[in-house]
Formats: structure tokens, C-alpha cells, sequence
């Protein structure tokens, strides 16, 4: 297919991806402000997002005060800060209103109607309505997902798809980690046992694993336990090792004639989540590794791009 | 005034308010359905437009503001008969054109005739690049809109030809849909020649224009991309041939082929149906500031390495000065007489012709040369003194770039508007396909000019579309 089009495929769907992860970060950082809290205070709760996102810099110059209304405004309707739930959105539209014709009417039709959807919801949107918010775009991300994989040809272009989602998705998973562990360890374990498990209830929820979680391990939120969850085990779709299963599985699939550099880094990343044990990944510290979990999927997505997307005319 | 509607020939209601026979069971199906199910029709109408995003860009708003064109429920409707007519004069005029587009770029034997004077080729649109050029099948135009409009019962008047990049078929394939969806027992009650084939015939003859030899030839949409006002029409036909669209980007040159930029490499193209202008396409050869075009393009093309969907140099034959002599053409190239008229045209650059038309502005619509989309004109009758007071200078200051037609009573049609059902102005525009064959799908662009007494259709100048109709059988 044509190197712009599977570029505006990717993209639309990293940009979906994306904006369904901040409403994540959002939502759960909102429903943790609900929860009387003890040790931290209401600046070191709203920052995480701000964390997440990798943007202290520019929220403290613009926003200065890390407050809900403040980084509500930021994370999801500034338009100027280009991972913004709106700009996210509306970069997936403009993405994809450039190759409707690579798509299915209904994914085009889903991806329309949430832009338009959201021109009316954000218009006098106040801190209340941000958990509804949320679970919106959260709603309309799993449905753009469904429409996906119940009308799009398997061609390349579904491919690229999913490569843009589980590219997206495995940083997103990996900064939500690296942040919120960093934060509650900080806090230190165990002073206040109800808070503790909130928390780390509300991590599991964000990635919609805490239902898997009880599942898996039957027993109290152990913060070791959450990190193998989210980093090692393959069965939870949010989790590095199953974004990196899906990763490999259509990189075989297209590095036949190009990209076979694509297709190493991602087998030499996969085989660290595939035979990784999470003694050593802790031994090592969970830090580094998840900062260079994010940098090597950087590299592979920059290198997805130099290889198909942005292809020399060769 | 020429544009009282009461004195317009209407589609639906004879002189002395007799329906016509096409609208006779339209009419009764009318009678008994009530203006506020029409008009809830209409809102489920624009819901769904804007909802599959069948929009258009304006130049001059904000960038990326999409308006959806008006789209009214009350279709216009023509015979079999009335059709046939039609679809044989634009057939015509299209082989004509194509022939004098062949001509002009090889022996110009019309020239050596005395019938069409050597300033033809200092024509503006007149390019000197494709002179010996020989293209595939001599076919230049290979998509041309005949605008078409009607002053009574058996008088209609070809207005303009479109053969560079005619737009708005998009229009004609969903409205069609929009109405079977939204009115399907009026189809069961009506025999309506269908149009959706329309997408096949257009890639059956782009696949038949390939240069000889090309086995399974490759084509593509060229586009300007998502922020052009027709964009969502290059994406519709694209997607309904099943054929890439394409931006200058994709495209590059080498050894004397075009190839596109894919996941697996580059692949040859050997058909490119571009929406894109004879100016924009090659940086090298015509506007050095394009970023829309493929540099390098038109060496390849004139040495038979790409064949270009319509050919480059097709504006000379649709520019409105040449207009006045296609009924000749036909007359030269085919041994015929013309099946559609011509609008009357005085050309300002013949003293005689200006003086008329510069004491009768207030009468005549005036029209830039190479104007198209209903900019750079003037309705007289519509027009305020001062507008043509101004518009006068502009004339004076160069009278070769405009030519003045009479104001025809454009035919109306029945249409939704908020007070109910009125009479607005239409015109037709049927898109003519040569390739393999000379031919037509039995149906056309409908605009309506939806303010009271407006002769103006264009959709950026707020005209609407209608559904048009063709009848299977004779009444």
C-alpha cells in the first residue's frame, strides 16, 4: 500500500490510543482525589499525570499549579499541548479523513462522529463532568477498536493499524508503571494499608486489570506482583509482553521485502518480556528498565517509520 | 426581469399549472405527504452527510471549515425522451471537442479551414507542450460535464463544457442513495434508471486509455489533498474504483515511468485520472511553486510513459471564448448538426459585440473567460448600479477576458424551503465518459440556486443539489 497512507493508518490509530490512555491517566487520578488521602497531597496526585506525559516543563510555565482544573484543562482539551485528549483526537481525524478510502465506511463514520461528538462535549465542560468525560473517550476508543476488527480488510493497512496501537500502548503502559510505582514507593509501603491498596486498586483500574488481577493472583494487591502483571504476563492485553506478542506477530508478517531491522529490535525487545524474570527486573531496578523499555519502543517506532511510512524512493 | 420565477418554464407545473406528465405520480405521492415529514427527511438528510463527512471545503474560510452542500428531496425529474435528447447532444458535443483537442495539437486543419481563427493558439490554455503530443485513443477529454440548462418545454441550451477537472459526480452517485434511503416506496412507484454503475464504466475507460502494450495497467486518483473543496469527491471515487489515491508525494519519476511510494517499494503507475491542474502538476515544466504536482511528470507523459486522465491542454477547448465555436466543430469534425444549442454569446474583445454589451449590462450575465465556480460574474439583473458600474471598468480594463450571454429564464424545479414547496432555478450537469466508448450514465449533477429568484447554482456561491431522475419508459 501506499508508504502515506499506512502512515496516516498508524498515526490515526496511535492518536486514538493515546488519547484513550490519558483518559485513563485522568480518570483514575480523579477518582483518586475522591478517596480521603492521607499521604500524599493534592499537588503530588495531579502531577503524576503531568509525569506520565513527560510535560512538567511546559504545564508548570503555562498552568504553574498542579490542581484538578488546571490539569484537566491541560491533559485533555489544551489544544496547544499536542497530546491532549482533543489535539489527540483531532490529529486521528485529520489522519484519517486523509485516507477514508484505506479504511471502512464505519471506521471512518466512528472516527467522524467522535470528532464531531467531541466539539459538543468539550464546549462547557467543567471538573465534574470529568469522569464521564473519560469514560466516553474510553467508550469510543473500544468502539473504534470493535468497528476495526469487525470491518476492516486484513490487508496492510489493518496492520499498520495495529502496529500504531501497540506501539502506543506499550509506552503508555510502561510510563503509567514507571510513574506510578515510583510514586507510591516513594510514599513508603504500608503506613496506611487502606490507602495503599486504593492506590494500587486504582493503578489496576487504569489499565483496566483489576479484575484480572484478583484473577491471576487471588491475594492483596502486592505492588511486585502488579509490575509482573503489567510488564511480563501475556495474557493481559494492556501488558508490555502482550503489546510486544502482537508487535513481532505483524512485523513477520510485513518486514518480507524491507524493514528487517524492525523486525530484529522488536525479537531482540520481545525476548527480553518472553524470558524475563521479575526478580531480575527488580534486582536491576523496575525504573531502568521501563525508561529503557521506553526508549527501545521509541526507536523501533522511529524505525517503523524510516522503513515504511516515510519510504526514499529506492 | 428575465429572472421572475413566474415566468420561468417549471419542471413539475405546465403554463395554466397542469402537472407534467414525468412529475404526475410525484405529484400525488406530494399531495398527501406533509411539509413537516419533509422536512424531517431533510434534517435525517444532513445528519447522515454530515455524518459519512460528504462535505466541501470553502476557499477563504478558515482553514479546514466543511460546509455540507444544501441537498433538497424534491428530485428533478426527465423523461426517457428528454434524456435521450440530452445525453445524445453532450455524447456529441464530447466527440466534437475531443476531435478539436486532437487537432489543435497536431495538423489544426479547423485553423487552415478559416473556422476558427489562429488566436486560438495564443490562448492562455492553449498549451504549446503538447503540440504533437499523441495520446492514447486521441482521447483528451476522458471525463467532461456539460452544463445544461432549459428555458421550456424543448429548449435547452448547453451553458458550458467542463473539461479539465470536472467536479461534483460525487454529488449525482449520493444523492441517489441519499433518496432510495430516505424515500424507497417512491422508487417502487417510479422506474428510475440507475447511476451506480457509474464508478465502473469511469475505471473500464481509464484502464482502456493505458498506453499500448501496459498489460494490467495500474491507475490512480491524483489528489491535492484532504484540504481541496472536492476532496471528499476524490476520496468517494477512489474508493469506489477501488484504485489508489494519491498525493504529489506519493508519486515520483524515474527512467521515463511514474511510481508510487508503498510499504513493499516502488510501483509503476501507467494511468493517473488527475484532479489536480494542468498548472500545478509539474513543478518543472509549468508553476515552479507547486508542491502539489510530481516533479518531472510531464517528460514522462510526453514521451508515452504515463498516460494523464484528462489529457494536459484540454482548458483551450472549455474556455468560454472558444465555447462559441463548438457548434462549428461539430459541424467540421463530424459532419452534423448540433443536437444542443449554444447560449447566444457576444465577445467583448469585437467592438461591435461590447458596445451592445456595455449599454445592456443591466440585461446580460457576464462572465470572466476562464472563470469557473460562479466567481468573477456579473447578473445583471440581480446586480446593484454600482456593482456594474464597477464591473464595467473591469471589462474596459481588459475586454478580451470576458464574454456576456443573455439571462435565460432557467427552468425551476419544486423545492423544500422553509415556507413550504417554491419554485428555485436549476441547471444539469451529466458527466460524459470516453475511453473505450463515448458514453453517459443516465443521470447528472443537479443544482439548485435555493435563494428566491438567484440564477446562481454554483455550491460555493450556497447552491444546492437535487436527485436527477431519468424514467425508464416513454410517458
Amino acid at each position: 500500500m501506499l508508504s502515506r497512507t499506512a502512515d496516516h493508518l498508524y498515526w490515526m490509530a496511535r492518536y486514538i490510543e493515546r488519547a484513550e490512555n490519558m483518559a485513563r491517566v485522568l480518570d483514575v487520578t480523579y477518582r483518586m482525589s475522591l478517596v480521603s488521602n492521607g499521604d500524599h497531597s493534592e499537588v503530588d496526585l495531579w502531577k503524576t499525570p503531568v509525569l506520565i506525559a513527560d510535560d512538567v516543563e511546559v504545564f508548570e510555565r503555562d498552568y504553574g499549579e498542579y490542581n484538578a482544573a488546571n490539569v484537566m484543562r491541560y491533559m485533555a482539551l489544551d489544544e496547544r499541548n499536542l497530546s491532549s485528549i482533543v489535539s489527540c483526537l483531532n490529529g486521528a481525524r485529520e489522519n484519517a479523513r486523509s485516507v477514508r478510502v484505506a479504511m471502512s465506511s464505519e471506521m471512518w463514520e466512528t472516527v467522524n462522529a467522535l470528532w464531531l461528538e467531541l466539539r459538543q462535549r468539550t464546549e462547557d465542560i467543567t471538573e465534574a463532568d470529568i469522569g464521564e468525560f473519560c469514560d466516553w473517550v474510553k467508550s469510543r476508543s473500544h468502539l473504534f477498536r470493535g468497528v476495526t476488527f469487525g470491518t476492516m480488510l486484513r490487508d496492510d493497512g489493518y496492520k499498520f493499524v495495529r502496529l500504531g496501537s501497540f506501539i502506543e500502548r506499550a509506552d503508555n503502559t510502561a510510563r503509567l508503571l514507571d510513574a506510578k510505582y515510583h510514586l507510591l514507593m516513594a510514599a513508603g509501603a504500608g503506613a496506611d494499608g487502606a490507602v495503599d491498596y486504593y492506590e494500587w486498586s486504582s493503578l489496576l483500574r487504569s489499565v483496566s486489570s483489576f479484575e484480572a488481577y484478583q484473577k491471576v493472583y487471588r491475594d492483596t494487591i502486592e505492588p511486585s506482583k502488579v509490575a509482573e502483571l503489567l510488564v511480563l504476563r501475556d495474557d493481559m492485553p494492556r501488558s508490555l509482553h502482550a503489546c510486544y506478542d502482537e508487535l513481532t506477530s505483524i512485523l513477520e508478517q510485513i518486514c518480507i521485502v524491507r524493514g528487517y531491522e524492525c523486525l530484529r529490535q522488536a525479537g531482540e525487545i520481545h525476548a527480553r518480556l518472553h524470558f524475563g524474570r521479575m526478580e531480575n527486573i527488580f534486582n536491576n531496578g523496575l525504573h531502568q528498565f521501563l525508561q529503557d523499555f521506553i526508549v527501545h519502543n521509541n526507536t523501533l517506532g522511529r524505525e517503523i517509520q524510516h522503513a515504511f511510512l516515510n519510504a526514499p524512493a529506492d | 426581469m428575465t429572472n421572475n420565477i413566474s415566468t420561468a418554464f417549471d419542471e413539475m407545473r405546465a403554463v395554466g399549472g397542469e402537472i407534467r406528465a414525468v412529475y404526475r405520480d410525484f405529484s400525488d405521492w406530494l399531495a398527501c405527504t406533509s411539509h413537516a415529514h419533509l422536512t424531517q427527511k431533510t434534517r435525517e438528510a444532513e445528519l447522515l452527510f454530515r455524518r459519512v463527512g460528504i462535505t466541501f471545503n470553502v476557499y477563504g474560510e478558515e482553514a479546514g471549515a466543511e460546509r455540507l452542500i444544501p441537498f433538497d428531496v424534491i428530485p428533478r425529474i426527465l423523461s426517457a425522451t428528454e434524456w435521450q435528447r440530452l445525453s445524445a447532444g453532450a455524447i456529441q458535443r464530447v466527440r466534437a471537442l475531443n476531435a478539436f483537442l486532437d487537432d489543435l495539437y497536431h495538423g489544426q486543419e479547423i485553423i487552415k479551414a478559416g473556422i476558427m481563427p489562429a488566436s486560438i493558439l495564443s490562448n492562455e490554455m492553449y498549451r504549446p507542450e503538447m503540440q504533437g503530443v499523441d495520446v492514447p485513443g486521441g482521447i483528451y477529454a476522458h471525463i467532461a460535464g456539460i452544463d445544461i440548462v432549459r428555458t421550456g418545454e424543448n429548449q435547452f441550451y448547453v451553458l458550458e463544457d467542463n473539461l479539465r477537472t470536472p467536479s461534483g459526480v460525487s454529488y449525482m452517485l449520493e444523492d441517489r442513495k441519499m433518496m432510495m434511503r430516505l424515500f424507497p416506496e417512491l422508487f417502487r412507484r417510479y422506474s428510475v434508471a440507475p447511476v451506480e454503475h457509474y464508478p465502473q464504466v469511469l475505471l473500464n475507460n481509464l484502464r482502456a486509455v493505458a498506453q499500448p502494450g501496459v498489460q494490467d495497467p495500474t491507475v490512480v486518483l491524483l489528489t491535492p489533498g484532504a484540504y481541496n473543496s472536492a476532496y471528499f469527491e476524490h476520496a468517494f471515487l477512489a474508493q469506489q474504483m477501488g484504485i489508489e489515491l494519491v498525493e504529489g508525494q506519493d508519486l515520483f519519476v524515474r527512467d521515463n515511468a511514474v511510481f508510487m511510494r508503498t510499504t513493499e517499494g516502488p510501483k509503476r503507475v501507467d494511468v493517473i485520472y488527475r484532479r489536480i491542474d494542468d498548472d500545478f502538476l509539474d513543478p518543472l515544466a509549468f508553476n515552479p511553486k507547486s508542491m502539489l504536482g510530481v516533479q518531472g511528470l510531464m517528460s514522462v507523459y510526453r514521451n508515452g510513459g504515463v498516460t494523464l486522465a484528462n489529457a494536459i491542454g484540454t482548458g483551450v477547448a472549455d474556455d468560454k471564448a472558444t465555447y462559441t465555436y463548438v457548434p462549428e466543430m461539430i459541424r467540421f469534425y463530424l459532419g452534423e448538426e448540433p443536437i444542443l444549442s449554444n447560449v447566444p454569446t457576444y465577445k467583448l474583445e469585437l467592438e461591435d459585440d461590447r458596445k451592445y454589451v456595455l449599454e445592456h449590462l443591466a440585461e446580460l450575465v457576464v462572465k470572466e473567460v476562464q472563470g469557473s465556480g460562479g466567481y468573477g460574474m456579473l447578473v445583471g439583473p440581480a446586480s446593484s448600479k454600482q456593482q456594474i458600474a464597477d464591473f464595467r471598468q473591469r471589462i474596459l480594463a481588459n475586454p478580451s477576458n470576458y464574454i456576456a450571454q443573455p439571462t435565460l429564464a432557467l427552468s425551476t424545479c419544486p423545492t423544500l424551503v422553509e415556507q413550504g414547496i417554491a419554485p428555485r432555478h436549476v441547471d444539469l450537469r451529466p458527466f460524459v465518459l470516453s475511453g473505450k466508448t463515448v458514453t453517459l450514465v443516465p443521470g447528472a449533477l443537479c443544482r439548485v440556486a435555493l435563494r428566491e429568484g438567484s440564477l446562481v447554482v454554483n455550491s460555493s456561491q450556497g447552491g444546492g443539489t437535487k436527485d436527477t431522475w431519468v424514467l425508464n419508459d416513454a410517458e
